[in-house]
């Protein structure tokens, strides 16, 4: 029962937008929505919360910046000084280029693998799908269904989903989580 | 949902739905390698591997085997490590400033372009490394704790600042390029009918589903990669150009080239894109996609930075002159007028003269002259760099050490083998994964599509029948 899913198609982006919205206004809990592209305005249909994503950028770009001025200015003042013609050995302009260069390599490679692995992805996942044509040209809407829900709450699921333009309606019971 | 003006012409042709988006962009992954495709890649696949071959040479024998003299030491080796970075920089300014100033034109060959990049970079990187000479201590340059004292890189250094900024601007395009990939491997991995090519697109789709909550963490991760990737681009160039800037040698000692650079990054990048594109449009028959409103828009961003480069020799030409400095003068001069006046001649006509004929809008519309100068707009910024870097070096401080450098047939393979190493992985590229990127190319479908058009158009008409009001055909 754990992985069981009711799944409507559709093929208006519109249409399901506002049948997700009539849905959770009626009190029905929209699982997820699988759809082929980024569809605008469905983060707030579905009243998903703003990605953290940004913020951890920020939080790597940071520590980056910090490894390299602590690093060059360790290795250029105290580990092993040079003397390139007199210049002072704290020459912070000359550092200028690394330190831009280092913070937005460990930002990116943090955010990208924050991403990958908050979504769990990696090379070789093998997910069951709920349907094939998700990533081409139709728009999932899935309710989970769990012991709690009632025949009662299904029906009306399938009536919303019917109403508001799914062309197809099918129960989904996977060995794993999609 | 969002509408755009009826005014701007369409960026997808011909009445797609998604399903048909999908299907147009898949189908040169899933149909057989014509006979074309693989005569031209056998051949270039023979160029790469006789230009890697010559690469062991030159590991083998010694620098030696180039061209490279006491005064000439940098030569075709730089040259040519500068333009395949240049060639590079339009892949990121298409997909990351682009994406910040919202331009929807982007779509249809940012994919490309992206790919474009890391082959290009590939190819850039391979001269500075097999120019060392001991390539095997090439992780001297890292800075890792070592016997040596330790004794540790020179953070000061121009060549220090590159390797930094060559690998960091590899790894983010790689980065970009690869997440931006994932959803449209998706796609081909769900259409595959093989076991086992859905099984390889399955391990490189990462698992992929299209969840909204993926849905939005990759919007997000792809805004803010654009945004740190817009002045990641514009270092890059800078940085290349500092190897010259931050030197003493008269022609090289300048302020103007760290815009000079990149401007000039993006008017070669633009014109590589365009050599590229527009052959696989009419190979795999994407002009829907890749239209002429696409092919202007380029062309007008060749005439931009092409008239910034333009006016970049005029000003140092002037400012040589007007610095009564009688060594920056002669170093003009002699680029003009010395032994290497055939690439200094060459340089102009390509890069200043040619590419304003784009301001002329039924040449900007044309396939074949876009076509035909984007190649000369690639030769004439080869020319560049060569005329930059060796006529500024081989007349030298005493003028008995002066030289003329010619390259030898080492040198040529090299350059040859990484064109051929180029076309080879986009030729691969293009035949395993969506040229276009799919995804965003559905999204704008509604916004931008010719259904969409004709109706805003149609609706313009019936509300409103202002003067001087559009008509769109």
């Amino acid at each position: 029962m754990r992985n069981k899913f009711l799944v409507g198609l559709y093929s208006d982006e519109d249409k399901m937008i506002d049948g997700v919205r009539k849905m959770r206004e009626n009190h029905l809990e929209v699982y997820d929505v699988v759809s082929p592209f980024a569809v605008h305005g469905l983060d707030d249909a579905l009243g998903l919360n703003e990605s953290r994503l940004h913020i951890t950028g920020f939080i790597y770009g940071a520590t980056g910046l910090t490894i390299a001025l602590t690093f060059m200015s360790w290795v250029f003042t105290s580990d092993w000084p040079l003397n390139f013609g007199g210049k002072p050995h704290f020459s912070f302009p000359a550092f200028v280029p690394i330190l831009f260069e280092f913070t937005v390599l460990s930002a990116s490679i943090g955010m990208t693998l924050t991403f990958l692995l908050r979504s769990g992805l990696y090379p070789g996942r093998i997910r069951e799908k709920l349907d094939e044509r998700t990533t081409d040209d139709k728009f999932a809407v899935v309710f989970r269904i769990n012991k709690k829900t009632t025949a009662e709450e299904i029906s009306k699921m399938k009536d919303m989903l019917q109403s508001s333009g799914a062309e197809e309606i099918k129960e989904r019971d996977l060995k794993r989580h999609y | 949902m969002h509408a755009e003006s009826a005014v701007r012409a369409p960026l997808i042709y011909g009445n797609k739905t998604y399903h048909q988006i999908t299907e147009d962009i898949c189908r040169p992954i899933e149909s057989k390698p014509t006979r074309l495709y693989l005569i031209t890649i056998t051949f270039t696949a023979l160029l790469m591997t006789w230009g890697l071959f010559m690469i062991g040479w030159t590991v083998w024998f010694g620098i030696g085997t180039w061209g490279l003299n006491r005064t000439v030491d940098w030569g075709w080796d730089i040259t040519n490590f500068v333009w395949w970075i240049g060639i590079g920089h339009a892949g990121t300014l298409i997909s990351a400033i682009l994406l910040l100033f919202r331009q929807k034109w982007r779509m249809a060959i940012n994919r490309a372009a992206e790919a474009m990049t890391i082959f290009a970079v590939i190819c850039a990187g391979l001269f500075p490394i097999f120019h060392m000479g001991r390539v095997w201590l090439i992780f001297f340059n890292l800075p890792y704790p070592n016997s040596r004292g330790p004794l540790w890189p020179n953070f000061n250094s121009p060549l220090l600042w590159d390797v930094f900024a060559i690998s960091t601007y590899f790894t983010v395009s790689l980065l970009f390029w690869y997440t931006g990939l994932i959803p449209d491997i998706a796609t081909v991995r769900d259409r595959a009918k093989k076991k086992f090519t859905k099984w390889i697109y399955g391990v490189l789709s990462f698992g992929w589903t299209g969840s909204a909550k993926h849905w939005q963490r990759h919007e997000a991760l792809s805004l803010v990669l654009a945004g740190i990737s817009t002045p990641l681009v514009l270092s890059v160039h800078t940085i290349v150009s500092f190897d010259f800037a931050t030197s003493v040698i008269p022609g090289w000692h300048t302020t103007i080239f760290p815009p000079y650079f990149v401007a000039g990054a993006i008017f070669s990048g633009f014109a590589m894109v365009l050599t590229l594109m527009l052959v696989a449009r009419k190979v795999m028959n994407l002009q829907q996609y890749i239209t002429l409103e696409h092919i202007e828009s380029m062309n007008k961003i060749i005439v931009l930075t092409g008239s910034i480069v333009g006016s970049a020799y005029i000003t140092e030409l002037f400012v040589a002159w007007y610095s009564g400095n009688i060594y920056e003068q002669y170093a003009f001069a002699n680029r003009a007028l010395g032994p290497y006046w055939w690439a200094y001649w060459g340089m102009m006509t390509c890069n200043v003269i040619s590419p304003q004929l784009f301001w002329v809008r039924p040449l900007r519309r044309s396939v074949w002259f876009t076509f035909f100068m984007s190649i000369i707009i690639n030769c004439g910024m080869w020319f560049e760099r060569f005329v930059i870097i060796v006529t500024s070096i081989h007349r030298d401080f005493i003028p008995s050490s002066w030289s003329y450098y010619s390259p030898t047939y080492v040198e040529i393979s090299i350059f040859a083998g990484t064109v051929g190493l180029f076309l080879t992985a986009f030729m691969l590229f293009a035949k395993t994964m969506p040229v276009i990127a799919m995804a965003e190319t559905k999204h704008i479908l509604r916004i931008s599509g010719d259904a969409q058009k004709k109706a805003a158009a149609a609706h313009s008409h019936s509300h409103e029948d202002l003067p001087g009001s559009i008509q769109v055909h």
